[in-house]
């Protein structure tokens, strides 16, 4: 049996073997740690189901010799970076102002119907959650959203019922 | 390869495009095809070229940053000291400006053509290491440009030896995580380097100190990608196009809102704004212009009557206006201002990054009051702060940012205060003409302050 302080240090989370090799890849091309730290918290984000626990903080933290507080400093400042559990399938409807005059409120109504939560949050199934967001640079298919990371242009609310309804 | 990107396709132009030539030619997005029509030509012109030949090349063509504020591209190469060891190109492909999105059309369709006109930049000035900062949210034109620059190290375009010439150059995407600050250059930098976009204090500037404190050329997607055109067919030939030495080159136009064809068009800079109505097929559904706004979301609104108002530089900044990053937003008669100015003051609130109390505080006062306006809530008294709110950020606060939240939001609210205010009263009367659809967060105005948000 291992003594409790080895124990402790052998149970800090890590991130998985592919993300580590990812992040050997690009180390090579940056001259500080600290830089890979955007792209090591989308591995991480993407190895745990879209979302940044607890544990993927430290993970990271741990890979980068960052500090954790200096890790969630950087979660917080940006929008793609969840600290709460999300659906297995996000979406993002854009409601700036091009798609606002091209009926994105519509869209987000078609979203709280068909879904039966409000923005923000999951459903039930944990199959999706739903929120507005800013311009997401495809005006010219307003109204629009983004699913996971596909974008879908030129919808409508029955477009919208349709896109959510072939999700798994 | 890479698939060819899903969007749809929406373009326009004004004969021949140069810059959206391989838009819808899918075999451009290997080096092969893409030499194939022509490309790779003017950076096998570039390497045979001094260096300094390079960017006074550049200069001469009169290419002006197509990012947003329009300074000299050649000059800001010649700032970029030669004797430094290690310098940086960083392309700044974060394209958040809203109405803004012919960067994300460059890329998923052409993206040999900027890491052309990249690697052109790095052999003039010296730099062998160019990040891509991409927004996060533009994970498909990613994958199209990691596939690209993967083929081009295969194809030694790329790597330890550019075509043979024994020029160095690495190139690498790094992604955004979903915030409009770090599309401000120091912004960038700062979320480059792995930390919270705030923007710095300048100067020093980043050609002096830049990513990684070495000194960094920050230029636009569009910017970079005129600059193979200029080396191969000249600067006269590019300062030709355009109404004046000080406007020059085609130049791409996002057009968005109440138009028939919404899209990216690719005109000779300085068209009338009318003329790219046309272009577009009008007004939608046969109605009346009511406003337009020339730059994104941070340049002040025009009126119907500046229809014929020339979309450079100098023209529009002349007008109090600016040409921005040329994403053009049409409203028609039938737009409430009062939801385009209170939408955009939510914008720019949600993406102050909070370092300067006027850009912080002021943001989310102009949100707070263009709320209870559209609830029937405010008194004109407090829909007349908003632009007084709006000069007081602008030029008190440490980035552009602030600024174009004065711009974005102020002249709105002046410009059309007869019409916010009988919506208002309208609302007041019978409820609010848009519902809560347009999801407005609001509690106590006092709230934000308190919680220092
Ligand atoms: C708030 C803010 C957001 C900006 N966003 C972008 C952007 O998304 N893309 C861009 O190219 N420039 C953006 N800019 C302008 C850049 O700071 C910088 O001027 C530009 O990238 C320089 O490149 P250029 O000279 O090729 O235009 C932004 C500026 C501000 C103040
Ligand atoms: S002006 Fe606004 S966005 Fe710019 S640094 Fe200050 S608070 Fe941040
Ligand atoms: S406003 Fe919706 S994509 Fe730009």
């Amino acid at each position: 049996m291992s003594a409790p302080a080895e124990r402790a240090v052998a149970e800090l989370p890590t991130l998985p073997p592919e993300a580590k090799a990812e992040l050997d890849r690009l180390r090579k091309l940056y001259p500080t740690e600290r830089a890979l730290l955007l792209p090591a918290l989308h591995l991480a984000q993407k190895h745990w189901d879209g979302w940044l626990p607890e544990e993927a903080i430290l993970a990271v933290a741990a890979e980068l010799g960052l500090p954790p507080a200096e890790v969630y400093g950087v979660v917080t400042f940006y929008d793609l970076y969840h600290e709460r559990p999300v659906g297995r399938h996000r979406i993002r409807v854009c409601t700036n102002v091009p798609c606002m005059l091209r009926g994105s409120a519509e869209l987000m109504t078609a979203l709280a119907e068909t879904l039966g939560v409000e923005e923000g949050e999951v459903t039930p199934d944990g199959r999706c959650s739903f929120v507005h967001f800013e311009c997401l640079g495809a005006c010219e298919q307003a109204p629009m959203m983004m699913v996971d990371d596909t974008y879908h242009g030129d919808l409508d609310a029955a477009k919208v019922k349709q896109i959510v309804g072939g999700l798994e | 390869m890479a698939a060819a990107t899903t969007s749809p396709i929406k373009i326009g132009s004004i004969g021949e495009p140069v810059l959206l030539r391989n838009v819808g030619k899918p075999e451009a997005l290997t080096v092969a095809g893409y030499r194939q029509r022509g490309g790779y030509k003017a950076l096998e012109q570039a390497l045979a070229l001094d260096p300094a030949k390079i960017t006074e090349t550049v200069k001469a063509s009169g290419l002006r940053g197509r990012g947003g504020a329009g300074f000299p591209t050649g000059m800001k190469w010649s700032f970029i000291p030669k004797e430094a060891k290690q310098k940086y190109l960083v392309v700044n492909a974060d394209e958040s400006e809203p109405g803004t999105f012919k960067d994300r059309v460059l890329m998923e369709h052409d993206p040999h053509q900027l890491i052309e006109g990249s690697a052109i930049c790095c052999r003039a000035v010296g730099a062998s290491m160019c990040y891509i900062y991409i927004r996060g949210e533009y994970v498909e034109a990613a994958g199209i440009l990691d596939a690209a620059i993967a083929d081009a190290y295969a194809q030694g375009v790329l790597g330890s030896d550019v075509l043979g010439s024994g020029f160095k150059l690495d190139m690498v995407v790094h992604r955004g995580a979903g915030a409009y600050i770090c599309g401000e250059e120091t912004g960038l930098l700062e979320s480059l380097e792995g930390k919270r976009g705030q923007p710095r204090v300048k100067p020093p500037f980043p050609a002096v100190v830049g990513a990684f404190g070495m000194p960094t050329v920050i230029n636009n997607v569009e910017t970079l990608c005129c600059v193979p055109h200029i080396v191969e067919r000249g600067p006269e030939w590019f300062k030709a196009i355009g109404p004046d030495e000080k406007n020059t080159g085609p130049k791409l136009y996002a057009v968005s809102g109440h138009v028939e064809k919404p899209g990216t068009y690719e005109v000779p800079i300085g068209i009338t704004f009318q003329e790219l109505l046309d272009l577009c097929g009008g007004v939608w559904k046969g109605r009346k212009l009511k406003a337009f706004i020339p730059g994104g979301a941070s340049a002040p609104v025009l009126l119907e009557s500046d229809r014929h108002i020339k979309l450079d530089f100098d023209t529009l900044a002349k007008a109090g206006t600016m040409l921005g990053s040329a994403a053009v937003m049409v409203m028609d008669e039938t737009a409430s201002m009062l939801q385009v100015a209170k939408r955009s003051a939510k914008f720019f609130n949600h993406e102050s990054c909070g370092q300067c109390t006027p850009c912080r505080e002021g943001t989310n006062w102009m949100e707070v009051l263009l709320t209870h306006a559209s609830h029937g809530e405010a008194t004109e008294d407090e829909v007349d702060l908003v632009p007084k709110v709006a000069k007081q950020i602008g030029g008190n606060s440490l980035c552009a940012l602030g600024d174009a939240a004065m711009m974005g939001v102020g002249p709105i609210v002046e410009k059309f205060r007869a019409e916010i205010l009988a919506e208002m009263h309208a609302a007041a009367a019978h409820g609010p003409v848009h519902g809560p659809a347009a999801h407005a967060t609001v509690g106590d105005p006092l709230l934000p302050v308190l919680q220092g948000v």
